[in-house]
């Protein structure tokens, strides 16, 4: 359908109409889901009051799991059986993983990305997200009682197109609709900007359990315009942790023989890490199956191990203060988020760098969910008052391989999002008929050294001198921060197109069959469900239509009007029965039916939008 | 614009120029801080996150409207692009690449202060490199402000040997920038 509601962005079609929208935050080593209700945001607990959900799956004989708190426990009795901080292998192959070796589980090495040996067979990361993703879905549709329309979920800031993409396949298979996928300190900036009402330059610092990154963002008006970020997509607590343990075998000569040992040492530096954030000094008591160890461990010694770490987030947030041309002095406030940000070396080196008392005061645990359950609010429509937008940026640049494997970047990193940029190229030998394209995203100069995307050959270009064709090439970036790429010869229109997916990325027909065998998302079949979809489809395109000649019939001729409700009364017709393929084909021809008179009335849109700017320049 | 009659002639509007669609006068100076409310309250109305709910077909169309936008913003926000997209609207093409003939005082010029660079040491050296090139180019960018203002008559070609000389002077001052860290890492070494 092609139908705008123009005049109240974001107002539902209908009031007494609302939708339940969720916001996740998928961590490394928690998860939450959140949602708005009577107006305010508000993180969901489970049944024993938990709000955070630790991120690890426990896969047990007879394809039974357990998920959260439970498999948690389970992790140093179970250790090969027990995912945990699988946030770190989305999207990333066995070679991309600098520290393979500190994992309890076994990695398998498999084409596009990593999977886990486990006692129900090898799972991917997909898999096991999708598993924490599923038990949050659950927990929503609980507390509600009902079905839930859509999801916004958060990925780092500076996670690549492989990142994203598998984050997304990993919501689908769990059932959910993605509404969007945002960045999580766009997601926090949300909580916190809504909350404080402030406007200015701010800079967010989020440092997660396996993840860290620093975004700079300018809040004015309702609008959230990300300039620059940055960051480090392998540095999080989980670093802070592995540092301690490194020091203690160190300092006892021990070493971590068996998989039970390595994750039991992990437990312990963890609390002790914690511990140290509370006081000055404490014991790390630990029977490992080599040896005792019993050794006093004190924040300063805790502090100047793991100082490295913070120096290199500091880095980071040099170069994205740099890539937004502006100084530490322009800025209003820094936002603490993540839960490492409790550690007193953070809120310490981050005064002293940023030369800013740090904003903590919002849980820095719950503020990413709350952020993206506002978000996911204003998506699906629940009238909020607040006229809320988010204009985020990309975080790495893209660009394609040439000649001596050198990258040509297309489109730089912070570019504002949606986005597409295009560059012209050449063939380099007589008569060449194909051009192979590598994509790939990374700010070096060598192809070696950056993310390898995609490759695709553009093919029937017209046998020409070398240099005499033209192809040019387009890349499109979504407001997900997904990418395509298009390439086209410009003489003959030859063209070739796909839409970037990482070669592990799951296509829509492989997510289907993986639901159907393991993910029953509901009691119901497949056919009913796609029965309802269809009908759920065309009751808000109708709405959608109805209001939009409410609003702006006036542009019609009377046949135009005529013939869209002649349209409608199809689609009302279809909807009653009970074929799926029916009511598509004429939500499609009511969509094509009134496609000019949406593009006209965008149009109109477009300049109110600027009329209106007009009148607030006279003030 | 405002008095677009009501027919769906909608492809112009979203093909105009980047000018038109920030309903901006075709001039090199602009007022930034406009420019920047302007591309606010055009994504506010267009963005993709206002379709949400609604089919395909919409968020297509508000999809392809934001990344026009942003495009459009992008290169009206960079003043370099700005003036060399303003030449290419005048009919002259800056083909940097291709075309790299320079008035010859100009490239005398720029060897003298190349072979400064080469010699410089000091951070008043660096400074000193760095203030000459910001003048020049704010004096390039003066020049081509005037000459856009007049309308009909504007000497394209002199404005876009001026686009030119500017693109030689950001380069420029790219390698002060790059020579200047060398110098002061090879200082603290």
């Amino acid at each position: 359908m092609a139908l705008l509601q123009i005049s109240e962005p974001g107002r539902a079609p209908d009031p007494h109409e609302r939708r339940i929208a969720i916001g996740i935050d998928l961590g490394t080593t928690h998860s939450l889901v959140a949602t708005v209700r009577h107006g305010v945001a508000e993180c969901l607990p489970d049944e024993d009051a938990q709000v955070m959900l630790p991120s690890v799956v426990q896969y047990l004989p007879k394809g039974k799991r357990a998920i959260g708190h439970k498999a948690s426990e389970a992790s140093s009795i179970d250790p090969q059986n027990t995912v945990t901080s699988v946030k770190r292998l989305m999207g990333r192959t066995l070679a991309d993983l600098q520290h393979a070796n500190r994992w309890s589980v076994q990695l398998v090495d498999l084409p596009g990305m990593v999977g886990i040996q486990t006692l129900e067979g090898v799972k991917t990361p997909v898999e096991v997200s999708a598993e924490i993703l599923a038990t949050l879905r659950q927990r929503a549709e609980d507390s509600f009682d009902d079905e839930i329309t859509g999801a916004v979920i958060t990925v780092p800031a500076y996670f690549d197109d492989a990142q994203r993409q598998a984050t997304k396949d990993a919501a689908k298979l769990a059932g959910l609709e993605v509404l969007r996928l945002i960045n999580e300190p766009t997601a926090a900036a949300i909580a916190y900007g809504l909350d404080q009402g402030s406007e200015g330059l701010f800079a967010v610092y989020d440092l997660g359990g396996g993840t860290f990154d620093i975004s700079i963002l300018r809040l004015s008006q309702g609008v959230f315009e990300v300039l620059s970020t940055g960051g480090d997509s392998a540095l999080g607590g989980d670093d802070y942790d592995h540092g301690l343990s490194q020091w203690v075998l160190s300092q006892t000569g021990l070493v971590l023989e068996s998989a039970q040992d390595k994750s039991l040492m992990l437990k312990t530096s963890r609390a002790v890490k914690e511990q140290l954030s509370l006081e000055n000094s404490t014991r790390f008591v630990l029977e490992l199956s080599t040896g005792k160890i019993d050794l006093e461990v004190t924040r300063e010694t805790f502090e100047s191990i793991t100082k490295p770490l913070t120096q290199k987030t500091l880095q980071a947030c040099e170069r994205a203060l740099k890539d937004a041309k502006l100084k530490t002095k322009d800025l209003s406030g820094v936002v603490m988020v993540g839960g490492s940000t409790r550690m007193p070396q953070i809120q310490r080196s981050v005064e002293a760098w940023f030369g800013l008392p740090p904003l903590n005061n919002l849980n820095p645990d719950e503020v990413v969910a709350l952020g993206a359950a506002i978000q996911a609010n204003q998506l699906v429509g629940n009238h909020t008052g607040d006229d809320l937008l988010l204009l985020d940026v990309t975080p790495l640049s893209l660009g394609i391989e040439t000649m001596g494997g050198l990258v040509e970047r297309i489109v730089p990193r912070n570019q504002t999002v949606p986005t597409a940029m295009a560059q012209d190229f050449t063939t380099y030998q007589d008569g060449q008929t194909a051009l192979m394209l590598h994509v790939v995203q990374g700010e070096r100069d060598l192809v070696s050294d950056c993310r390898s995307l995609a490759r695709f050959e553009l093919r029937g270009i017209p046998p020409m001198a070398a240099g005499a064709a033209k192809i040019r090439v387009t890349f499109t970036i979504d407001a997900d921060g997904l990418l395509s790429v298009r390439a086209q010869e410009l003489s003959t229109q030859v063209q070739a197109q796909i839409q970037v997916k990482p070669s592990y990325g799951l296509s829509d027909d492989q997510i289907a069959k993986m639901l159907q065998e393991g993910f029953e998302t509901a009691e119901m079949d497949m056919k009913t469900r796609a029965l309802k979809e269809a009908q759920v489809d065309a009751d808000r395109i109708l709405m959608a239509t109805q209001n939009a000649i409410d609003q702006d019939g006036a542009i019609l001729s009377p046949a135009q009007k005529a013939e869209i409700e002649q349209l409608m009364l199809s689609l009302k017709q279809a909807s009653t029965s009970d074929s799926p393929a029916l009511i598509e084909e004429s939500i499609d021809r009511l969509a094509k039916g009134t496609e000019a008179f949406a593009a006209e009335r965008m149009n109109q849109g477009i300049l109110q939008a600027l009329k209106g700017q007009h009148i607030e320049n006279l003030k | 614009m405002s008095t677009t009659p009501p027919t769906f002639n909608s492809s112009t509007l979203l093909q105009s120029d980047d000018f038109v669609l920030f309903q901006l006068p075709r001039h090199f100076a602009i007022d930034a801080q406009e420019l920047q409310e302007r591309w606010r309250s055009l994504q506010k109305m267009a963005h993709p996150d206002r379709f949400s709910m609604q089919g395909d077909a919409a968020k297509r169309l508000s999809l392809q409207w934001s990344t026009r936008i942003n495009e459009a913003y992008q290169r009206l926000k960079d003043p370099l692009r700005r003036a060399a997209y303003l030449c290419h609207l005048h009919g002259v093409e800056i083909n940097a690449q291709t075309n790299t003939a320079m008035p010859a005082e100009f490239l005398m010029e720029q060897m003298t202060w190349r072979e400064a660079l080469d010699d410089a040491k000091s951070s008043e050296d660096f400074d000193a490199i760095e203030q000459w090139v910001q003048s020049q180019i704010e004096t390039t960018q003066q020049s081509i402000a005037t000459l856009f203002e007049r309308g009909q008559d504007v000497d394209v070609q002199a404005a876009s040997s001026l686009v030119r000389a500017w693109m030689f002077l950001e380069r420029f001052e790219q390698s002060v920038q790059d020579r200047r860290a060398a110098q002061l890492s090879h200082n603290t070494l």
